[in-house]
């Protein structure tokens, strides 16, 4: 079941009892399944169901199960950190656990726990570092090593644990440094593990407060890895060196060699990696060589993820670095030339943000010249075929706002190349619009400055194509040229200033300006302005009426699911008490989900109503031996799946159907409590009737007691059809015992007499019996004991009597267990299920 | 972490998978092609790592199959590489010069190893003799289960001559 469901899906409410049945069984390999089930199927919303068992858990004598339990409240703090906050003491003693298994499992929801609060957890430094020391000098059982290393799973975990524990903190660190010691001189270069460790090593060094000698001993270790043949440790090495040279920078001049050497293997992993160190060690001395490998890497990869990754990076450190202006615009050139639909949208933004603002260095002198060089070279590339929208995007803007600014252009050649832009991408609105804007700057910048403009052919043409155009936001634009063309130069000064891009602009939010206007409708007799909180007022009241409407339907549909049980309940219940008890555990086990999926409980009713109803018929009309047969498969089935540890996806079904037929019928047993009790009575009374009776006439007082009870009994016909269903089992019961039994086997008959009435005391003990109504079923069964004592106290009883006496025993207790269910009093499914099994194999 | 496991046959068949983070069906078919696609053409002397969607995924190769887990970035693949070896090393003991065939054939068997092993993404047991016993164990109690199940189905057969 694990294999097909994940916790989202919502079969797992049908799940969760099975698991906490199997968490309290008495089989350890039971336990071991359950929990492992219960880290892969139980969601957030089931974490409170199964939570307490799993705590008790912690506790079992068994190593496997504590160590499972502490996986599952990993788990669970995973997916729900707020409901199993209050238990992470636990954990702490778990650490001391005498079992290392348990303790390396301890070790992964502490780590966790650690990452996000490591300051709480400071006092374990001491306990981390002994654990440490002892598994370095191999105090664990030799069944923990791995290829001749100590529990090396268990190392590198607490080196996880301590490099987060000691990050940026002296004290914590000082504890560590001997022990740290002691691994570099074992370490094994030798094996895979071993460079494992050391690797965990170096980054336990690297976070944990600097040392001199631990610095050493990390710096030796990875230059072994980089020297090694093997392209693995190459990776580790690489990785090891970019976290080194964080805290001393000197260390990675020894490797540049084997640096580059890595970065031109052909393998993709390895030039990542080394990638990533790159750019860790970037500075204003080397960015240049190291961004153009980068932008070299980067147009012959086709992994659209790294393409983006590595082209934010090139912009980042052509930002930081950048050593002139003019080669930062050819490097932004070269990554939207080939990245611009890959890289972020906000990064197009911040690189017109930064043409427009300069550096932040109040050099206007600089900034001029950043606009010329970036003008310079966008004009040479606005030609190539093939450009990215984001990067013409970028033009347009750019050769829109300075194009003209420094006078090295005309306007008419500016507004050619926008218009040559503008015409080669007939299907992107986005560029065309940008080239319109740019065209209207342009011409707003040099009617401002008081120059004549003609306007090109072209041009016009565009823009009266522009105007009938599908695009409102295009043909806004063209419609706002064709204006601007029209104002005088003051005008255009004020709509229009240069290099105002990135000036705020203030926004009257009163729209006080139009007082005027207002004032004059209202003078003419229009209605004065109604705030929006009395019109939402007004939208409110519509709501309520909405929701009055709801209301009325779920009453119907209320009404509608209540009209179904008291057919089906008849049917129902009827068969159940000619049933073997076998199925009875499940019915009580039923009870604890209802209580779980009481929000479902509506529609799953109304199902189940369905099905009892095909159920009730099939039993009215169908052989007695078909009826009988089919009680022993189901019972195998629930065997099976009870004994079994792996849950096989037929077992499932079948059990997961039995309980919703048990469901359904304890739903409508909830409703029909006064025509049960009828039922209870009737039954207790023509029992008691058939107990009195003995010899030759029994069969003749059995039929008029039958009579007797139909007419005390509400009449109803499905009623009367199961009473003569009834015969065919008691004759099946009353042949099994006669044919197993020889006569030497009557002591162990008269014993089962005798644990009946003792079993059945504890029932009713149980059972509150404050209510009038109880009392005849209490004097009933008083009755029955009475009886019985007289039985078993005769001398030479008959064969006959005894075993009617000893099948009297079940009955009594079914119907007392139903009663007691009926009023949702628990009784133990546990306590009973000896009896009955000892019945039934008996 | 460990967020899922795969085995891959040359061919490019699955053979086994299991997923410690939630993934719909959909997500599932795609990684498993995207990630057949990419492992089984990587050449045999290159790296064992592979960077993929901001994860790393660890793999290895034993004679036919090739046996892949996805982790978190930060973790250290060196020690996952060795998680795959003690994996292939217990179904070794287990089965006895374990090939693709046993787990075809037995692949119940093969899950519930590895359930024992990892555990919501996480190494659980790091000793081959614990996760033995445990193998052993539940053998034993499968047997005892289905004798257990034939007596009671020859018991309710003679109730109902």
């Amino acid at each position: 079941v694990s294999l097909f469901l994940d916790e989202r899906h919502d079969l797992v409410i049908l799940v969760v009892n099975t698991i906490q049945k199997d968490l309290r069984s008495d089989n350890y390999l039971v336990v071991c399944a359950a929990l492992t089930a219960a880290c892969r199927l139980i969601g957030e919303e089931a974490i409170p169901a199964v939570l307490p068992q799993v705590v008790e858990l912690l506790a079992h004598p068994k190593e496997a199960v504590r160590k499972k339990a502490v996986m599952a409240l990993h788990r669970f703090y995973q997916r729900s950190p707020s409901s199993v906050s209050h238990l992470v003491s636990n954990f702490r003693k778990r650490l001391c656990d005498n079992d290392p298994g348990v303790m390396g499992a301890t070790l992964c929801p502490l780590y966790d726990l650690i990452l996000e609060d490591p300051n709480s957890y400071k006092d374990l430094v001491v306990s981390f570092v002994n654990i440490l020391k002892q598994v370095a000098e191999r105090r664990l059982p030799t069944s923990y090593d791995y290829h001749q290393m100590p529990a090396p799973f268990i190392q590198i975990k607490l080196l996880k644990i301590l490099a987060v524990l000691g990050s940026g903190d002296k004290q914590a660190s000082g504890n560590m440094y001997m022990v740290l010691g002691d691994i570099f001189r074992k370490g094994d270069t030798a094996s895979n593990i071993g460079n494992a460790i050391l690797y965990e090593c170096i980054c336990c060094i690297s976070s944990i407060f600097p040392n001199a000698k631990m610095l050493d001993a990390a710096a030796e270790t990875t230059s072994k890895f980089l020297k090694s043949d093997s392209h693995n440790l190459k990776y580790m090495g690489i990785d090891a060196l970019g976290r080194l040279i964080k805290i001393n920078p000197d260390i990675a001049e020894e490797h540049q060699l084997a640096v580059i050497d890595c970065l031109e293997d052909p393998d993709d992993t390895l030039k990542r990696k080394t990638f990533e160190l790159l750019y860790k060690m970037t500075k204003s001395t080397n960015v240049e060589v190291i961004v153009d490998r980068m932008i070299e890497y980067m147009i012959n990869i086709t992994d659209h993820h790294y393409k983006t990754e590595i082209a934010s990076r090139c912009v980042e450190l052509a930002e930081q670095f950048a050593p002139s202006n003019q080669w930062f615009i050819q490097t932004m050139n070269k990554v939207f030339e080939h990245a611009g639909d890959l890289v972020n949208i906000r990064v197009a933004h911040n690189l017109m943000r930064l043409i427009a603002e300069g550096f932040g260095e109040e050099d206007e002198g600089a900034d001029s010249q950043l606009r010329s060089s970036a003008v310079d070279s966008y004009l040479r590339i606005v030609g190539e075929p093939k450009l990215p929208s984001s990067f013409l995007q970028i033009i347009c803007w750019v050769l829109g706002e300075y194009g003209t600014a420094d006078g090295k252009y005309s306007a008419s050649y500016i507004i050619g190349k926008l218009y040559d832009v503008a015409e080669a991408h007939p299907t992107d609105d986005t560029v065309r619009a940008y080239a319109i804007s740019a065209i209207l700057k342009i011409f707003a910048f040099e009617i401002a400055l008081g120059r004549k403009i003609d306007m090109l052919p072209e041009c016009q043409s565009l823009i009266d194509e522009l105007s009938a155009s599908h695009s409102t936001d295009l043909q806004q634009r063209a419609y706002e040229l064709q204006a601007l063309l029209g104002l005088d130069k003051q005008a255009v000064e004020n709509v229009m200033p240069a290099d105002a891009s990135c000036e705020d602009i203030e926004i009257d939010r009163n729209l006080s300006f139009l007082n005027g206007y207002v004032q004059q409708a209202i003078e003419n007799g229009a209605a004065p302005y109604i705030p929006e909180s009395e019109r939402s007022g007004v939208v409110s009241v519509g709501n309520y009426k909405a929701q009055d409407q709801q209301e009325t339907s779920a009453h119907a549909l209320r009404f509608e699911a209540y009209e179904l049980p008291p057919a089906a309940s008849q049917a129902s219940i009827s068969p159940t008490t000619d049933l073997v008890p076998v199925p009875e555990p499940s019915y009580y086990k039923e009870d604890h989900q209802m209580s779980r999926s009481q929000p479902s409980g509506d529609s799953l009713s109304g199902e189940f109503g369905l099905k009892l109803r095909l159920d009730g018929v099939q039993k009215k009309w169908g052989r007695p031996a078909y009826s009988s047969s089919s009680t022993p498969s189901s019972s195998t089935s629930s065997q099976q799946a009870t004994n079994g540890g792996v849950s096989s996806e037929v077992g499932g079904s079948t059990s997961s159907q039995a309980r919703e037929s048990t469901y359904g019928s304890k739903r409508q047993q909830a409703t029909e409590v006064s025509a049960e009790k009828q039922r209870l009575a009737a039954s207790l009374f023509g029992k008691a009737d058939r107990k009195t009776q003995a010899g030759r006439k029994t069969a003749k007082e059995s039929s008029s007691t039958e009579k007797v009870a139909t007419a005390n009994a509400t009449p109803q016909p499905a009623k009367e059809q199961v009473i003569p269903s009834a015969p065919p089992p008691d004759l099946l019961d009353l042949g099994e015992p006669v044919s197993s039994s020889p006569p030497l086997a009557d002591p162990f008959t008269q014993l089962e007499g005798l644990l009946g009435p003792a079993s059945a005391s504890p029932v009713v003990s149980e059972t509150p019996a404050s209510s009038t109504s109880k009392t005849p079923d209490l004097m009933s069964i008083f009755s029955d004991d009475v009886q019985t004592g007289v039985t078993s106290g005769s001398t030479e009883p008959s064969l006959g009597v005894n075993v009617v006496a000893a099948k009297k025993g079940p009955s009594l207790q079914d119907a007392l267990q139903k009663d007691a269910a009926a009023r949702q009093v628990g009784v133990t499914p546990t306590g009973n299920n000896p009896i009955l099994f000892k019945d039934l194999l008996g | 972490m460990i967020n899922f496991v795969l085995l891959i046959s040359r061919q490019g068949k699955v053979r086994l998978t299991k997923w410690y983070s939630p993934y719909t069906q959909k997500e599932r078919t795609k990684v498993i092609r995207e990630l057949s696609g990419l492992i089984l053409t990587r050449g045999p002397k290159l790296c064992n790592f592979v960077e993929w969607k901001g994860y790393k995924v660890v793999y290895r190769r034993y004679a036919s199959l090739y046996f892949c887990m996805c982790i978190d970035a930060e973790d250290n693949e060196l020690e996952v590489l060795e998680i795959i070896h003690h994996f292939v090393e217990v179904l070794d003991r287990y089965f006895g010069s374990v090939c693709e065939l046993d787990l075809i054939f037995n692949f119940h068997k093969a899950y519930y190893i590895l359930d024992e092993i990892l555990i919501a993404g996480e190494l659980q047991e790091s000793s081959k003799k614990n996760v033995a016993r445990l193998i052993a164990a539940q053998d034993s109690l499968v047997e005892a289960a289905k004798e257990e199940a034939s007596s009671i189905s020859n018991i309710i057969a003679q109730a109902t001559k």
